[in-house]
């Protein structure tokens, strides 16, 4: 088998070292070793510099950000973020209210946008017939490819409208007793902000729970089926279960992405930077860190006021930082001695 | 205590594949059934049948009567009711990678709602574990290792201990020895003789030796027929089908 396959090229193989050995001499030897050092010399120094620019990029950003907002540091010290009092007129700069607005409406989009996730993976991988299989993953893969300003001037024309003509007060009427639903109905605010990146970060959680959960082999599922469970047991205990690390790391992937997402939370959040009270949290409008940034840095003259945004960009930057070394963490904590995908 | 199975004129498609023609046996209650034959003859889409699993594959079908003691399982009943009935170990071991020794034979009680006492739960599982061979190397640390970290053998133990645990009536195997070495294949054949006891078995193997030591009955399979049932030792010496001479013999598959 091996003889005959090789039978062809061997005439002509047995030709060429003869040839070879001929005009071997004619090459100058000395440049051709040069050219192969300095080649792989200058290919190796460009790989290392590209592979070190990441960091030197992070490092960068990170100094500029510290250097350019010592100036509210110097001012304000670790108040700076416990303080809720912003107020440009009087140069007095507190951050807190957006790190509220940053948080509160990251937690509440991941709050919508999980269970909605989690069922869109499950239909595409585990329930809709195939030909209908790539059609929905290519769809959701393109709503993530939709320009955030694009979402935010459909949430200004079509959702904020809804929201306050429908939905809010539909959820005060019903739901005010839970003391959650309070205020008044503007549209335009916290839970406008929250599906807005709901619906942003419905196409990575689910794409991630997707890809997570395809790769779960099918000998887990017929595991499961076999004991005697119903499908839905079996994607809870075959399926899900298995692919839970994969899975928290999209959540924590679209949580990133809420975090920072700037435009169209600017352009439904109402811009007002305030703590409002607990009851009426979700109606309020309120201010993100990115919004902030992206609203108030071309008209911030003074030295003191573009310093403090800064820190603004630089705590953005540290809360990011914090949440994804603690979705590390957690992705560990459920990942730590077993194989996160196991056996065929 | 174990129930016989009654298979009528099985049939069996994947998509346009006809996979299985008229398939027609019993395998008594307490003995071991072997089902041998060629790769691609149709043995373990056959045994597929018997717990519905064959229909989990998307456009796979079957038609005809299979009765597992007095239910026939393809009529007036639900998978999920047949396969509580009729355990099944598979080819390749696969415990939860997620689970501890312990919570893998503890699932399928679990998920049938099974002992819901923890002193009760702790005594099916070792009653499981005792009876799949396994007890004695896990007991230690049956609730710290995780199911993936045995051996193979012994995950395929800890499969059968996880099957064993909801008390079927029947076991189905599906070449439980195929991806394990000739030791661990000798500790489940062991474990065969033991299991016939309390379940109908019914066994797809490549290895002759294997049907001759373990099973009473063999079946022959050959491009998705069955062309010879009967006692092992009749098959294995005075086969009355050519073909079934031909594979034993190991003139062709």
């Amino acid at each position: 088998m091996s003889n005959a396959a090789l039978g062809a090229p061997l005439p002509s193989g047995a030709d060429e070292p003869g040839k070879a050995l001929e005009v071997a001499p004619a090459i100058p030897k000395k440049t051709d070793i040069s050219r192969a050092w300095f080649g792989d010399k200058s290919f190796y120094a460009i790989v290392v510099a590209c592979g070190t620019s990441v960091l030197v990029i992070v490092g960068l950003i990170l100094y500029e950000l510290i250097s350019r907002s010592d100036l509210a540091w110097k001012a304000f010290g670790f108040k700076f973020f416990v303080g809720q009092d912003w107020d440009p007129v009087n140069d007095h700069y507190g951050a807190l209210p957006f790190v509220y607005g940053t948080v509160v409406s990251s937690l509440l989009a991941l709050l919508l946008a999980v269970p909605v996730s989690m069922g869109v993976a499950i239909f595409i991988t585990e329930m809709c017939p195939r030909r209908l299989k790539t059609f929905l993953s290519f769809m959701t893969e393109l709503l993530a490819a939709i320009p955030s300003v694009i979402y935010g001037l459909w949430a200004i024309f079509v959702l904020v409208p809804l929201l306050r003509e429908n939905v809010e007060p539909f959820l005060i009427k019903t739901l005010g007793w839970t003391g959650l639903f309070a205020g008044q109905p503007f549209g335009i605010g916290m839970l406008a902000a929250g599906i807005i990146l709901a619906i942003m970060v419905v196409p990575i959680i689910s794409s991630m729970a997707r890809e997570v959960m395809t790769a779960v082999p099918s000998a887990q599922r017929e595991a499961v089926y076999a004991l005697g469970a119903t499908r839905w047991e079996m994607i809870r205990m075959g399926v899900l279960r298995n692919a839970r690390a994969g899975i928290v790391g999209g959540v924590i992937l679209g949580l990133g992405r809420a975090l920072g997402e700037t435009m169209a939370v600017t352009m439904v959040i109402g811009n007002r930077p305030e703590i409002s009270k607990l009851t009426e949290a979700l109606f309020a409008p309120a201010h993100t860190m990115a919004s902030v940034i992206a609203n108030e840095f071309s008209e911030a003259t003074g030295d003191l006021y573009l310093s403090a945004l800064i820190e603004v960009g630089l705590a953005l930057f540290v809360v990011t930082v914090i949440v994804n070394i603690l979705a590390q963490l957690l992705v560990w904590s459920v990942t730590r001695g077993m194989p996160a995908r196991g056996n065929g | 205590m174990g129930v016989g199975i009654t298979v009528e004129n099985l049939n069996a498609w994947f998509g346009k594949h006809h996979a299985l023609h008229d398939v027609s046996m019993i395998a008594d209650a307490n003995k071991c059934t072997a089902i041998i034959g060629p790769s691609g003859c149709g043995k373990s889409t056959f045994i597929r049948c018997l717990n519905r699993m064959h229909e989990v594959i998307p456009e796979a079908r079957a038609t005809g009567s299979v009765r597992v003691g007095e239910v026939d399982i393809y009529n007036g009943t639900s998978a999920v009711q047949v396969r509580r009935r009729v355990g099944m170990v598979f080819q390749r071991p696969n415990p939860f990678p997620s689970m501890t020794v312990f919570d893998n034979v503890a699932a399928g009680l679990k998920l049938n709602g099974i002992a819901p006492g923890k002193k009760e739960l702790e005594e099916l599982v070792e009653r499981a574990l005792r009876g799949a061979a396994l007890w004695d190397e896990v007991k230690d640390t049956m609730k710290k290792k995780s199911g993936a970290s045995l051996s193979g053998g012994q995950q395929q133990r800890l499969c059968i201990a996880r099957t064993m645990a909801v008390e079927p009536e029947v076991v189905l195997m599906d070449e439980p020895c195929s991806a394990l070495d000739p030791i661990s294949t000798g500790k489940i054949e062991e474990l065969i003789f033991q299991l016939k006891e309390k379940f109908t078995i019914v066994i797809v193997t490549h290895n002759m030796q294997q049907a001759a030591r373990v099973a009473e009955f063999t079946g022959f399979f050959l491009m998705g027929r069955l062309i010879e049932f009967d006692r092992t030792e009749k098959v294995f010496t005075k086969p009355s089908d050519k073909r079934t001479e031909d594979y034993i013999t190991g003139r062709f598959g």
